[in-house]
């Protein structure tokens, strides 16, 4: 018999909800094939069989929650399938015991540094039977102590398996008048929609939230995308768009006020010194922030690239959990469905979020004279607990002087 | 030209700053007052006084140890002036050291005086009054400190002396009164002591050594006696009268009370530095300093003003050569964009008596205060081979470690070769290390470092020698 079981679902990740089983008890499986859907807060994934046999038993069914390493059900291995006898051939399949009780994730392990695990984390990983790669760590660059492995076995401990219905929530809506009931529809929050609804509203009570706004004249660049829309696409291979402006513009403008790039641990503040930029996504199923890692070492080129490719695979559903993960300031832009003006909520714990818009021509005074310009507000969520008003105004300013003059992006002003 | 950076001061953490800044590519400079690089530490301070302590210890060696081991040497006699020789010739090799490493690293040095006259403008007063006005982006503010002075008190580097006249006394002392029982005074005392001088330590407070754990400040002094060191504890000294052939030192219990005269040849004067960033033209700039004179920074090094960094001895923590070090690494790194940082949790520190203390983390005093709950494993140097082979079983290894996590809070060492095995401790901590992981990590026999590993042994009730 070989254990089907939850794997590691990354950092933060530690319970799911499954989607939907692929296959029937008796059903025959190969070895890797996708049995069965998990949703979790950030992504679906599909988890494969771990060995070669006949699936025997379905321990969680359809819109359970299960907790990481809880058991999803048993393959038989190496037995014929009552329906499909040819679908494991006996020589494909492995030794039994062969694979781990774990199978093989998809999704990233735990961030942990390459390199030998620490003594006293290697004889708890043996004497418990928790892998210490599955266990979120404390130590200098994310490794794992004695600490940690201590308060996993803890808590592993204290947590049967599969966790008890968290879907016990509170639904204290009172009845509406039979006549309306009819004609209400009730349907579940898919986890996706549940953790957004959770992080804003965490956001929202944590930080000290305010924003500020202003407005930058597009038609610099504007022009410069003109003239070279057709060169930029023939070497690169992808469109010049605005995002990559924004994207440079706000690193520089982070560099000069780093408070924006940091966050609050405790009573410490985290500064960054790189810049993993959140570019907001809006997919069928609720939004997204892929993030663009170390975007000041990054070309325009590399950057549109990266953006293309995420918004590629955030409408096919394909992001994974580590395209999403890291981010140290974001990007949205509500302007592609024609906002004017807006105010994010901070993508937490991170202190800066800025708010595109849709360009606009406006009547402007440009040296004493009306001119319709193309114009797009801008605007600046930031958490007043570390960001002072006059960095998160000048941090505004330096995003719109860059894109008023793009020639001070070459030139690092 | 421009520079990228300058560095007023090169002592441990301007010179150190200023060579990783180079590293990094910057365009750099800096501006020393001395006529030798290297500051304090180099100069008048770490480098000096350690070659006094070693020759000093060897000296009573050879008098106590080498019959003990069947070496006979006659009795040995100290030769001062040679002494003296020796010394400076050490502190010669590494301020030259210095002054190689800045032509390889192609920094420009300037001698004279810094002022930072406008942010981006150091201007640099030669030992022949002409000035000039060097440009920069930022400035890095090393200039250390000074010795603190008692009130109503001249020290003249001859009778009194701070611990810069107090590494060249042309003959001992036959009585050497010192005040302050700090890290300086108990390693010059112990220099003099064991050249012959006749010592009596008054300090204010009830004990020895503040900030050190208490349980190895205490056995320690009890050892200093036995050493035939003198204290007058919770004392203070008022004035110091010179008219006479001795000094005559008047000494006050520090709670208030009768005053004695005590009678000294010397006097050292040891209670303490302060920041010292006279004639920078601070006050003009408007860079704020703390009620104690200390530069204020950021988290980034940075002081108020834009461009104008300050690291070491003259900002808030610990005066040790090594912090200044890491600050200026820390503040080199972020100018050129990177992300320095230093772990102030995880700082060495040694006393270089014999024997010698280390330690490196929290103290019990502290833990209790903060409350924490935690676990203790010692291990004394009697039961370790070496140290019994070397004569040098006094002292022991004590390692604190959290009750729950087994992490590695604090490590206190008092015994021979301390200064070295601290390093391990140091690195254990700054990787969050259990005292089972340096308890499960190979240590080898016969080592002193043995106690260190039995002593993460005891945390746990299980050391294997004791």
């Amino acid at each position: 018999m070989a254990e089907i079981r939850v794997p590691t679902l990354g950092e933060s990740v530690t319970e799911a909800t499954i989607g939907k089983w692929f296959k029937k008890p008796g059903d025959a499986v190969a070895v890797d094939e996708p049995l069965v859907e998990l949703e979790t807060d950030k992504v679906t994934i599909e988890v494969p069989a771990p060995a070669a046999g006949v699936l025997s038993d379905i321990a969680a069914k359809d819109g359970d929650t299960v907790a990481v390493g809880a058991v999803l059900g048993q393959i038989k291995e190496g037995a014929a399938g009552a329906t499909k006898a040819a679908a494991a051939p006996a020589a494909k399949a492995p030794p039994p015991a062969a694979k781990p009780a774990t199978t093989p994730a998809p999704a990233p392990a735990a961030k942990t540094p390459d390199g030998p695990l620490a003594p006293s984390v290697q004889r708890l990983q043996t004497e418990s039977g928790i892998s210490a790669a599955t266990v979120p760590g404390s130590g200098k660059d994310g490794r794992v102590s004695k600490g940690d492995m201590l308060a996993a076995i803890e808590r592993a401990a204290a947590q049967p398996t599969p966790v008890a219905a968290t879907a016990a929530a509170v639904q204290v809506r009172a009845p509406s008048p039979p006549d309306d009931a009819a004609r209400e529809e009730r349907v579940r929050m898919t986890r996706l929609r549940q953790t957004i609804a959770r992080r804003l509203k965490d956001a929202q009570n944590t930080a000290a939230m305010l924003t500020t706004f202003n407005e930058v004249d597009m038609s610099h660049v504007m022009a410069l995308r003109t003239q070279y829309r057709d060169l930029f696409e023939k070497k690169h291979g992808v469109k010049l768009g605005f995002m990559g402006f924004f994207v440079r513009a706000s690193v520089q403008a982070l560099k000069e006020i780093p408070a924006v790039n940091a966050e609050i641990d405790g009573t410490d503040i985290i500064y960054k010194n790189y810049y993993h930029i959140g570019i907001a996504v809006g997919t069928e199923r609720g939004l997204v922030v892929p993030v663009v890692h170390d975007c000041d070492k990054k070309s325009l080129a590399e950057i549109e690239k990266s953006i293309t490719e995420f918004g590629r695979r955030a409408r096919d559903g394909e992001l994974k959990i580590e395209d999403m993960q890291g981010g140290t300031f974001t990007i949205t832009n509500g302007g592609i469905y024609g906002s004017l003006m807006s105010t994010p909520i901070l993508n937490a714990p991170q202190s800066g979020i800025l708010g595109m818009h849709k360009i606009q021509d406006r009547p402007m005074a440009v040296a004493g004279k009306i001119e319709i310009r193309p114009m797009m507000y801008l605007a600046l969520s930031y958490d007043h607990r570390l960001v002072d008003g006059r960095e998160a105004v000048t941090f505004l300013v330096r995003v719109k002087e860059s894109l008023e003059e793009p020639a001070r992006l070459v030139l690092d002003l | 030209m421009a520079y990228d950076l300058i560095v007023i001061g090169t002592g441990p953490g301007g010179y150190v700053c200023a060579i990783r800044a180079a590293q990094l590519g910057l365009k750099t400079a800096v501006v020393e007052k001395n006529a030798t690089f290297g500051g304090t530490c180099l100069n008048v301070g770490c480098i000096p006084s350690k070659a006094m302590l070693h020759a000093s210890e060897l000296y009573e060696e050879a008098e106590d140890s080498f019959g003990k081991m069947g070496i006979k040497v006659g009795t040995p006699s100290m030769d001062l002036p040679a002494l003296h020789k020796y010394r400076l010739a050490n502190v010669d090799a590494n301020v030259k050291g210095v002054a190689f490493l800045f032509k390889k690293n192609k920094i420009d040095t300037f001698q004279g005086v810094g002022r930072i006259a406008a942010p981006g403008k150091v201007e640099v007063k030669g030992a022949d009054g002409k000035t000039q006005v060097l440009d920069t982006k930022n400035i890095v503010i090393a200039t250390g400190s000074d010795v603190a002075r008692l009130n109503g008190i001249d020290i003249d580097e001859k009778r009194v002396v701070s611990s810069t006249g107090a590494l060249e006394l042309p003959s001992v002392p036959k009585k050497l009164l010192i005040v302050g029982a700090g890290i300086i005074g108990l390693e010059l005392g112990s220099v003099w002591r064991r050249l012959g001088a006749e010592v009596t330590i008054v300090e204010f407070l009830d004990h020895i050594l503040p900030g050190i754990d208490s349980e190895v400040a205490n056995q320690f002094h009890r050892m200093l006696l036995k050493q035939g060191l003198a204290f007058k504890l919770s004392s203070k000294v008022t004035a110091v009268d010179k008219s006479g052939k001795t000094l005559k030192v008047r000494v006050e219990p520090a709670a208030g009370g009768a005053a004695e005269t005590l009678e000294a040849e010397v006097v050292l004067v040891a209670i303490g530095r302060v920041p010292y960033t006279e004639g920078l033209g601070l006050e003009a700039l408007g860079v704020k300093k703390d009620n104690r004179g200390r530069v204020i920074v950021d988290p980034h090094y940075k002081t108020n003003v834009e461009g104008i960094y300050a690291i070491g001895d003259v900002i808030a923590g610990p005066m040790l050569a090594h912090k200044g070090e890491e600050e200026g690494v820390a503040a080199a790194e972020i100018m050129a964009g990177h992300a320095g940082h230093v772990n102030y949790d995880v700082i060495p520190n040694v006393v270089y008596t014999s024997p010698e203390i280390a330690s490196v983390g929290k103290t019990e005093e502290e833990l209790k205060a903060a409350g924490v709950v935690y676990q203790v494993g010692k291990f004394p140097f009697s039961a370790n081979a070496r140290a019994r082979a070397n004569l040098a079983t006094e002292g022991f290894v004590k390692i604190l470690a959290d009750a729950k996590t087994d992490r590695v809070l604090g490590v206190h060492i008092l015994g021979p070769d301390a200064e070295t095995m601290i390093a391990e401790a140091a690195m254990a901590m700054e990787f969050g290390a259990s005292s089972e992981d340096i308890a499960r990590t190979c240590h080898a026999h016969p080592t002193l470092s043995e106690a260190m590993k039995e002593a993460a042994l005891a945390v746990d009730k299980r050391a294997i020698n004791f």
